[in-house]
């Protein structure tokens, strides 16, 4: 018997557990319909994968996990999918959220799927993904994605089944693991092979459950599946809520306290509950998706309470009337324990993979709470957190709103576990106050980390534009200098040519004395202008320089940006975005000095080469300049497009105007697209730019058909009158 | 039928802010029995003066601050402040002391601070500070406890006819009063302490630390047992009362000489060391939060007991030890904060902030 720790605070509630323990596990029909939230985790909701109308088999993929946190769905029974669309979820806000809805056709046919009994021949990456596939998230109530947690990148010495299942009425574990220890026990050995073989496998039990004990040790006992049966223990400790929060059976079994804000990964822990290590041996062992699970159904409100093998997605009022169910006697019903479930809006909902209970409360069971009084500060609060936390004095601040002293008094280290308001004698509602000023702080923050992010992108423009503003004034301050210089020149020759009028017409000979500086200035410029086209071939040359220089420059802020960390800090976010920034200038300066190249390959091809050398009164005329000649292209262009529009009617114009929108929304969903691939930030952005643009063009398709319509032959339109008269 | 929602929990445990007064006016029996045992119905009196005083001034602010009355009645608090008051008062005082101290502990102690859980200090110290201080002669007019000899007469407490009198009518009390031990040891002028107990009759018919009152305290410590056992209140500002006064005597002590400032034992059996250490001290609403604060809070009022009764003008001092703790405790609570799961040492709010 290895050393067990006590945690701190806790409490005892009447348990009901034997309520629910009366028998074994029951099945129930299959349900005419089964409702499929998208989102029954936490992390990323999944995409359908489905569409309505199409035949799905039992164990099909319907809905895909959509990023690393996330977990697909599948089908529990085989049918038609009758709808996808919004329903009421089991969820505490009673909120709707989008679910397949499947009809069961009564054949409750598999689809294929594969065994991997041989699962020791597989690495720990292959059965990580089996399980990823197979949707399963943690059955214990809180649904985070299984396969993540057993990708942990520290080494693992300490594996936690936990199988405490502190909140009273609930039976589920306690009635599996009397049923099933020994595919437990092969899931906990897959579990181990996963992660390495830990030095230590803790079975966290509670001393309320012996027959679960019981049952757990003979079949470690019997045990010739799992070759490390004897690393197993099974650890007993004594029956207190809430022994079974994750952080605090760490303590329990460990002693070691997790450090705020640190996973058990890097404590060298992983954790699990033992429902979970079950569907993980269903999973590997049977390929069987997650599409049903355990719960408990009970209370006072119950006929004929027990634990369910009940499909994911089947309706509670289902599932309540195998139970028994009196609806007039059950004011409230609980989804979970007493303590932390939540209570449901109808008996509509589905259950779910994280419905580990259901709660059929009589008004005397869960009686509604009695007006809250005034804090007498007791302290009973602070006596029975599992935290150690001050619940009085997060009390009195989350009422004035205070968030520096909540933060600094760790609201956030609250687990919602509900010891404080279960012993408040003035009947509080301790943790309603928590968890609104916990959701008010997450929107704070998240309010704050947007207004950085946009002041830190103004700065950085605003920087931008100084800096243009700076090199702009610098070149006119050159250019000034410049000038200054060529009239003091000037001046100076004329000074000259005065004292020597002869050698002045001599420069100058078909200008008088007066107007030579302009004269000189326009001629200056000539010359440049002549020196800078004058060599076609060094232009040519230094072109193609710059399409060298600026792919290098591209290339390489490209793979900067690559290698940028892909965290989501708001600081990385910014570099990144200042990379993208730079990318795209670079990748504007390479388009620019390709065009131009092409501009005088095209230009050297009209003119025929080495003409230009010979002609250089040509080129320095304007129209061989390609910026111009885009320029004079472009504007021709217009002048044609106004011409055509002109001479087109107004359907043609229409038709005209729909195909660009067209053309436009292709280009915008292509982007979307790219976006979202991405997971980019923009992703609203084009979504918003593409339905613009759709309902744009429908818009413009309706202008279309009413224009045919009108255009018409006149008869349709006598006839609908002569209808209507 | 429709389901009610609320969020969890949706359990609640058996107890009620009702139920802990019931506790502690359950657990003032003891003391109250020997209280009346060594000095008659005066007690008895006093708190049920105090108690209808207390029930009208609730009733009275309640509908003048327009809350429910009957609902806040039934919480049993004031009930609670006029039995700690009626049971401090001496006996056989005249009645207008009971409805005054109580008056202003519920009136203005009480609900002008805004009610129940928002007065900073005890209503029932206040209270009794407000009568101490303007009534000094009436405060201090202590009965002699029954069978205690004095000059070959043995004294006796009034009858309940006699009480009556001398209570709402105003008649001398004079002939049933003596000094209480801790008023007789305050005035005793060089002698030993040895020599000071033989000639002293309260000390010399008494066991360990005085006739009559040694009971009332033990009394008082069993009431205060009952409600540790029932798990009303931790025992940190207990102990830590008893223990900061146990420490102050011991280190006071000096073997008996003739400025000895009284044994151990003298201090913690005598005046309201233990009525103040269970039910006082222990009031939640104006003590310090966190159990380690609680611990300290406790001790300070032991020390400041201590030095009140040793070097002050008064014999006892109960009352201003709680309430100068009193206005320490939100200081006290801001430096222990308990240490939170999962983080390193405590430390204070302020630093709590700052490193986050």
């Amino acid at each position: 018997m290895s050393k067990i720790w006590d945690i701190h605070g806790g409490i005892h509630p009447a348990e009901h557990k034997a309520l629910s323990l009366g028998g074994p596990i029951r099945t129930v029909p299959l349900p005419p319909t089964l409702i499929l939230p998208l989102s029954q985790h936490i992390g990323a909701p999944a995409y359908p994968v489905v569409g309505v109308g199409d035949k799905v088999l039992k164990g099909q993929l319907i809905a895909a996990a959509k990023g690393f946190v996330s977990a697909p769905v599948h089908a529990p029974s085989s049918g038609v999918i009758s709808a996808i669309e919004e329903q009421t979820v089991p969820h505490v806000s009673g909120m709707k959220a989008p679910c397949i809805v499947i009809q069961t056709d009564g054949n409750d046919s598999w689809i294929e799927h594969s065994a991997n009994p041989d699962y020791r021949q597989k690495t720990a990456a292959e059965l990580v993904a089996l399980i990823g596939d197979a949707g399963i998230t943690g059955l214990g109530g809180a649904g985070f994605p299984s396969a993540v947690k057993l990708q942990p990148r520290q080494p693992i010495n300490t594996l936690i089944i936990n199988a405490t299942e502190c909140e009273p009425y609930i039976t589920a574990d306690d009635q599996l693991i009397r049923e099933r220890a020994a595919d437990i026990l092969i899931g906990i050995d897959i579990l181990a092979h996963i992660l390495g073989r830990p030095e230590r496998i803790l079975i966290g039990i509670e001393d309320n459950k012996p027959e679960a004990q019981q049952a757990l040790a003979s079949a470690l006992k019997n045990s010739g599946n799992t070759d490390n049966a004897g690393a197993i223990e099974v650890v007993e400790f004594p029956t207190k809520y809430p022994s079974g929060g994750e952080k605090q059976l760490i303590q329990i079994l460990t002693g070691e306290e997790l450090p705020s804000g640190k996973l058990p990964a890097e404590l060298g822990i992983v954790c699990q509950n033992i429902g979970t290590t079950h569907a993980i041996y269903r999973a590997i062992c049977h390929g069987e998706a997650l599409i049903s699970r355990l719960t408990t159904v009970t209370g006072q409100a119950c006929g004929k309470p027990g634990n369910f093998e009940v499909l994911i997605g089947t309706p509670v009022a289902h599932l309540l009337k195998e139970a028994e169910f009196d609806a007039q006697r059950c004011p409230k019903l609980i989804m979970g324990g007493p303590m932390m479930g939540f209570a449901l809006p109808d008996t509509s909902v589905p259950i779910i993979k994280s419905s580990n209970c259901l709660l059929a409360t009589t008004a005397e069971e869960s009686p509604p709470p009695p007006p809250a009084q005034a804090c007498i500060r007791c302290g009973h609060c602070a006596e029975v957190c599992p935290a150690s936390l001050l619940p009085q004095q997060l009390y009195w601040h989350a009422q004035s709103k205070n968030y520096e002293r909540l933060e600094a008094h760790h609201l956030a280290d609250c687990i919602e576990c509900g010891a404080c308001s279960y012993v408040c004698p003035s009947s509080i509602p301790l943790v309603q106050y928590y968890r609104a000023a916990k959701g008010e702080i997450r929107l704070i923050a998240e309010e704050k980390r947007q207004s950085d992010r946009a002041r830190a992108r103004f700065e950085h423009h605003q920087a931008r534009v100084e800096q243009e503003e700076k090199d702009k004034a610098a070149k006119r301050e050159a250019r000034k200098l410049a000038a200054e210089a060529a009239k003091a020149k000037r001046e100076a020759e004329a000074e000259i040519a005065a004292a020597n009028p002869q050698a002045a017409l001599d420069a100058s000979p078909s200008a008088g004395a007066n107007d030579s500086g302009e004269l000189d200035i326009v001629q200056a410029a000539l010359a440049r202008v002549a020196a800078k086209k004058a060599s076609p071939e060094d232009q040519r040359k230094r072109f193609e320089r710059a399409i060298e220089t600026t792919a290098a420059r591209l290339q390489k802020a490209q793979q900067v940006l690559a290698a940028m960390a892909s965290d989501d800090s708001a600081e990385q976010q910014i570099k990144r975005d200042q990379q993208r920034a730079s990318v795209e200038q670079a990748r504007l300066r390479h388009q620019e000095a390709k065009n131009k190249l092409a501009a005088i390959e095209t230009d050297q091809a009209a003119n025929g080469p080495g003409d230009i050398a010979a002609k250089p009164a040509t080129t320095n005329t304007a129209s061989a300049d390609p910026g111009l000649d885009r320029a004079a292209a472009a504007i021709a262009r217009a002048q044609k497009n106004a011409a055509e529009q002109a001479s087109m009617s107004p359907q043609q114009k229409l038709q005209k105007q729909r195909d660009a929108l067209e053309k436009r929304l292709g280009k915008a969903q292509t982007r979307l697209a790219q976006a979202e691939s991405e997971g980019s930030e923009q992703v609203e952005a084009f979504n918003h730019a593409v339905a613009t643009l759709s309902e744009k063009l429908k818009a413009a398709d309706l202008e279309l058909a009413s224009g045919s319509q009108d255009s018409g032959p006149a008869k349709v339109q006598t006839h609908t009158t002569e209808d209507s008269n | 039928m429709a389901l009610t929602r609320n969020s969890s929990p949706h359990a609640h445990g058996p107890r009620s802010t009702q139920w802990v007064m019931q506790q502690v006016l359950i657990a003032t029996v003891p003391g109250l029995i020997v209280l009346t045992s060594f000095f008659g119905i005066g007690t008895i009196i006093n708190i049920l003066i105090a108690s209808i005083t207390a029930i009208g001034c609730e009733a009275a602010v309640l509908k003048l601050r327009q809350r429910p009355i009957g609902f806040y009645l039934r919480d049993y608090s004031a009930l609670v402040t006029a039995v700690l008051l009626g049971l401090a008062l001496p006996p056989l005082a005249p009645w207008w002391l009971a409805v005054t101290g109580t008056a202003f502990a519920i009136i203005i102690a009480k609900h002008l601070y805004g009610g129940m859980g928002f007065n900073p200090f005890n209503p029932a110290m206040i209270g009794y500070v407000v009568l101490l201080i303007s009534f000094p002669l009436q405060m201090s007019a202590w009965l002699a406890p029954s069978g205690l000899v004095i000059d070959g007469t043995v004294a006796a407490t009034p009858g309940l006819r006699d009480a009556l009198q001398i209570v709402f009518a105003g008649n001398a009390i004079d002939g049933f009063t003596a000094a209480t031990p801790l008023d007789a040891f305050k005035h005793n002028s060089g002698l030993l302490v040895e020599n000071f107990y033989q000639q002293t009759p309260q000390f010399n018919q008494g066991r360990w630390a005085g006739f009559g009152w040694e009971w009332v305290n033990i009394a008082f410590l069993l009431g205060g047992c009952y409600l540790l056992g029932r798990k009303v209140f931790t025992w940190h500002a207990p102990v830590g009362m008893l223990g900061g006064l146990t420490l102050m005597a011991l280190f006071n002590y000096d073997g008996g000489s003739s400025a000895s400032n009284g044994s151990i034992i003298f201090h913690l059996l005598s005046g309201a060391t233990m009525f103040g250490a269970f039910f006082i001290v222990t009031d939640p609403v104006t003590s310090a939060t966190s159990n380690r604060g609680r611990l300290i809070y406790g001790a300070l009022i032991g020390v400041i007991l201590f030095l009140i009764r040793s070097w002050g003008n008064y014999p006892d001092a109960l009352a201003f030890g709680v309430l100068l703790m009193n206005f320490a405790a939100p200081f006290i609570d801001y430096y222990t904060p308990p240490r939170t799961y999962g983080h390193g040492k405590s430390g204070t709010i302020i630093h709590r902030s700052k490193e986050d």
